[in-house]
């Protein structure tokens, strides 16, 4: 990425000064998005020139018939893809969004907001401890929680035989409401994989898998560049993993087929963003021969295919898998890498991770300011990932649970806020940003549910 | 006593040397007085061996029983456990209990084994009643993979053949005796990958029986995606899980080094299969490694000096059923990955916690009854002691498995056996 580094702040200083001046603040996001999008779109197409590769080009039949054979085995193929870089990593994109600013600010209307000292300079409506707790009320100290009521010390008369006992009655009567409901005080580890795809609504018809088979022909028919993207992306992250490697192959199969599915084209329609376009050759800017590129409309950046690595815990078959994955990334995952106003939406967790340190640690939050690392600098890779990768995988599942149970990615924010605080000890004796990024490099021994619940609950505020 | 243990050792792994440091020991060499000695399995034979004529005095210990081969030869391994079921099955124990076609409920753990050359023409006649099952040829003295082939065909081995000429000279020795099993061609697969099960045992006395299993074990799988197909017989990265077997394939990666925890496995199959058969599948794994110690434990010279470590190699297969491989004497020290490390380090501090109480010396004389305390990351696996005692629940772990074996029974089985519900 470093050459590209002068290129993209060079683009991110034009973007900026477009901005000033603009006046409607939806026309703002559009526009933020709008030449982030044109900006990524930019690198991938210099990258094919580069490479001289095209965005998509037919297989030709030996080559399609040696796909079909290795399609379980993906990962044992060996490409050179030493030249491809990742399109974007997450902090490059976190550059745009503290870049944003709302043009109403520098006339002094949002006084209260001019004492935000942190990244984020958009003054968006956030939760506080109260409304949080309030909002999470299901996490308090008083109802039983799976991932703390369910640890070896405690007898499972006391809570958990009868949550088990709840879940497979709800699965039962194969109630979606309850279901959501249910997991909010976490999920029976061998009822998980049928309680999120009741919440999801993802039953495997027939159909269904004969939509995923014509997707993988797809795969096998065309090859996109962006599959190199995907391919090094795997490689570069869950290959690495500890939890993860396992199921290499599977991400192959998953995300090949994702990027195909025009069927995701639909999340746009309340994605304030758009899919990017590309136009045939030669027609550059003519509506009727633009495409949208990849056909999904969602270009991958590093560290994507870690949205899709947990949920192989859970789901050993490929159209189940992709079903389930699809989504969750159309209800939740697109919201971490897209510009919008959503309370769900990045913008809005890292306002509200912010607000909540600022606010409740402030201590913390100026001694880290002071010393040029910005809370928001190191949390914002968790909060991007929903935090898989950083955190065990029992874990991460037990916040995922949360993530479907309240339908809501706040607390994605409000974990990263309470990991500050846990850490807050050591923090407080650091004195460089490579010091507080030691600290908090290793997420992995962390139990996130006490975490969360002392946070909102046990704190004093 | 006020001394510092003094230690020698003739394997020179940091994870052992800087858990010896980190306690103050001082190191000696063997020609002097020592307390402690972690031997390799060549040094105790020398150590124990008749013409030696070594004598361990009371504050003195070392780290291997002076005939574990009993249990760690792959032929003295199944001759054991075959011997023991036997007498299981003459003493009418409902332990021996078979199913209808004749195999072992509970005992049968351990894949259809013979000894080669020795028993050449049992093998035969077991070969041709499937004749396109695929069998394991894994030398008895050899480690870490060494030496193993599979063969589908008769022809393979011939030169094992009792009436084959060459038989006389060569495979008499037995330096060339092998052990032929049937290979398990149905492993369970995780991501399409097989693997086994490296799963750490403390052995501190056989009589009574008292062993420990470390919490953390691990699996170690196979880079290459496994196929049964035959053309792949002779591609080892496929059916080889030996880490010094896999570290030579194009894909290992040395961060995680192809290794899982066995609490990854827990909440994968949890997650997949459900919590009574990933319970199920646990308790037998306990079970097959207290039963492979009581097989050896009648003819184990259970010299007060010693204790044990083993690292045991388990296959699961598609059925969820567990299978013995094999056991080592000296699991590997070696660390592939900086996980490994961590874990083996630990592996080896919690071990002395427990052989070498309060790290001060040692007097074997005592009863090897360490609290509850020092176990770090052990658990107890079984106490003879303790269940023939108090005749309650013997713990395996302490969340609640399936009950395993003959239910709700117990009975006094000269001492030796004693049936445990497994909580």
């Amino acid at each position: 990425m470093l050459q590209e580094e002068s290129d993209l702040s060079l683009v991110i200083a034009q973007i900026v000064q477009k901005l000033k001046g603009s006046h409607l603040y939806a026309q703002l996001e559009r526009q933020a998005w709008g030449s982030w999008e044109k900006r990524i779109l930019k690198s991938l197409n210099s990258m094919c020139t580069e490479l001289s590769i095209p965005l998509a080009r037919k297989r030709p039949v030996g080559e399609q018939k040696e796909l079909l054979n290795k399609w379980n085995e993906m990962g044992t193929d060996e490409p050179d893809l030493s030249l491809f870089r990742p399109v974007y990593a997450p902090k490059d994109f976190l550059e745009v969004l503290i870049n944003l600013r709302n043009p109403n600010y520098e006339n002094g209307d949002s006084l209260s907001f001019r004492t935000h000292l942190g990244l984020i300079q958009v003054p968006l409506k956030v939760k506080d401890i109260p409304e949080l707790k309030e909002f999470f009320v299901e996490l308090g100290l008083t109802t039983g929680q799976l991932g703390i009521d369910d640890s070896t010390q405690v007898p499972p008369e006391l809570f958990e035989n009868e949550h088990v006992r709840i879940g497979q009655k709800v699965l039962a009567e194969q109630d979606s409401a309850a279901a959501q409901q249910y997991v909010r005080q976490g999920s029976p580890t061998a009822l998980r994989a049928e309680l999120w795809a009741l919440i999801l609504n993802i039953s495997s018809q027939p159909e269904d898998i004969l939509y995923y088979e014509q997707l993988k022909t797809n795969v096998i028919q065309h090859d996109l560049l962006v599959d190199s993207l995907i391919y090094k992306d795997v490689k570069l992250t869950a290959s690495n993993d500890d939890y993860y490697f396992v199921f290499e192959d599977y991400l192959y199969q998953v995300l090949l087929c994702f990027s195909r599915d025009t069927s995701v084209l639909g999340h746009f329609a309340y994605n304030s963003a758009s899919p990017p376009k590309s136009y045939i050759r030669g027609k550059l800017g003519l509506e009727e021969y633009a495409v949208f590129y990849p056909p999904n409309g969602v270009i991958p950046f590093h560290g994507f295919s870690m949205y899709v690595a947990p949920l192989c815990f859970l789901y050993h078959e490929p159209s189940k898998l992709y079903q389930i994955f699809r989504e969750m990334y159309v209800r939740f995952f697109f919201r971490l890498h897209s510009i919008s106003s959503h309370p769900s939406g990045i913008v809005s967790l890292c306002l509200l991770f912010e607000t909540l340190l600022q606010t409740y640690l402030p201590q913390l939050f100026y001694h880290l300011r002071e010393i040029g690392a910005q809370p928001l600098r190191i949390s914002f890779k968790w909060m991007v990932r929903a935090f898989s990768g950083y955190l065990a995988t029992d874990q991460l599942l037990l916040l995922w649970d949360r993530i479907l149970g309240y339908n809501s990615l706040e607390i994605l924010a409000v974990l990263a806020a309470a990991v500050f605080a846990f850490r807050a000890v050591n923090l407080m004796e650091v004195t460089s940003l490579a010091a507080a990024e030691a600290v908090l490099a290793d997420l992995s021994t962390l139990k996130v549910m006490p975490l969360l619940q002392i946070f909102l609950f046990a704190t004093v505020t | 006593m006020a001394g510092k243990v003094k230690w020698v050792t003739d394997i020179e792994k940091s994870v052992l040397i800087n858990n010896f440091e980190k306690r103050g020991w001082v190191q000696v060499t063997d020609s002097e007085d020592w307390n402690f000695y972690w031997m390799s399995v060549q040094t105790i034979r020398n150590v124990f061996s008749v013409e030696a004529g070594y004598r361990l005095s009371d504050d003195q210990i070392v780290n291997h029983f002076p005939n574990h081969y009993e249990l760690t030869r792959k032929d003295l391994m199944v001759k054991n456990i075959k011997r023991y079921r036997k007498e299981l099955e003459k003493e009418g124990s409902p332990l021996a209990e078979k199913d209808e076609n004749g195999k072992y409920l509970y005992l049968d753990f351990v894949p259809v084994t013979y000894m080669l050359p020795a028993d050449y023409n049992l093998f035969v006649e077991e070969f041709r009643k499937s004749p396109s099952s695929t069998w394991i040829m894994k030398p008895c003295g050899k480690a870490q993979g060494k030496g193993i082939f599979l063969i589908n065909k008769l022809s393979q081995i011939k030169k094992w053949s009792r009436d084959s000429k060459t038989s006389s000279f060569v495979s008499q020795s037995t330096k060339e005796a092998y052990v032929i099993s049937l290979y398990i061609n149905n492993p369970l697969l995780i991501g399409g990958r097989k693997f086994d099960l490296r799963l750490y045992v403390l052995v501190s006395t056989y009589r009574p029986l008292r062993c420990y299993m470390y919490k953390l074990g691990f699996c170690r799988f196979c880079t290459v995606k496994y196929t049964p197909s035959t053309s792949e017989l002779d591609n080892m990265f496929v059916h080889l899980t030996n880490v010094a077997i896999q570290k030579h394939g194009e894909d290992y990666n040395h961060i995680h080094g192809g290794k899982w925890t066995v609490n990854n496995l827990r909440l994968y199959l949890e997650s997949t299969r459900g919590k009574e058969v990933t319970g199920k599948l646990f308790d037998e794994i306990h079970w097959i490694i207290v039963q492979s110690l009581k097989a050896v434990a009648p003819v184990m010279n259970n010299d007060k000096h010693c204790f044990e470590c083993y690292g045991y190699d388990i296959i699961i297969d598609d059925k969820l059923k567990p299978w013995l491989i094999e056991v080592n004497a000296s699991p590997s020290l070696t660390s592939s990955t900086a996980n490994d490390r961590i874990l083996k380090y630990n592996l080896i501090n919690d071990t002395l916690n427990i052989a070498v109480p309060n790290g001060e010396i040692p007097d074997c004389k005592w009863n090897k009854s360490p609290p509850k305390e020092v176990l770090g990351n052990y658990e107890i696996l079984y106490d003879e002691e303790l269940a023939q005692g108090d005749g309650a629940d013997r713990e395996l772990r302490s969340r609640p498995g399936q009950s395993l074996g003959p239910k709700g029974g117990r009975s006094r089985d000269s001492g030796r056996t004693v049936l445990t519900t497994w909580k």
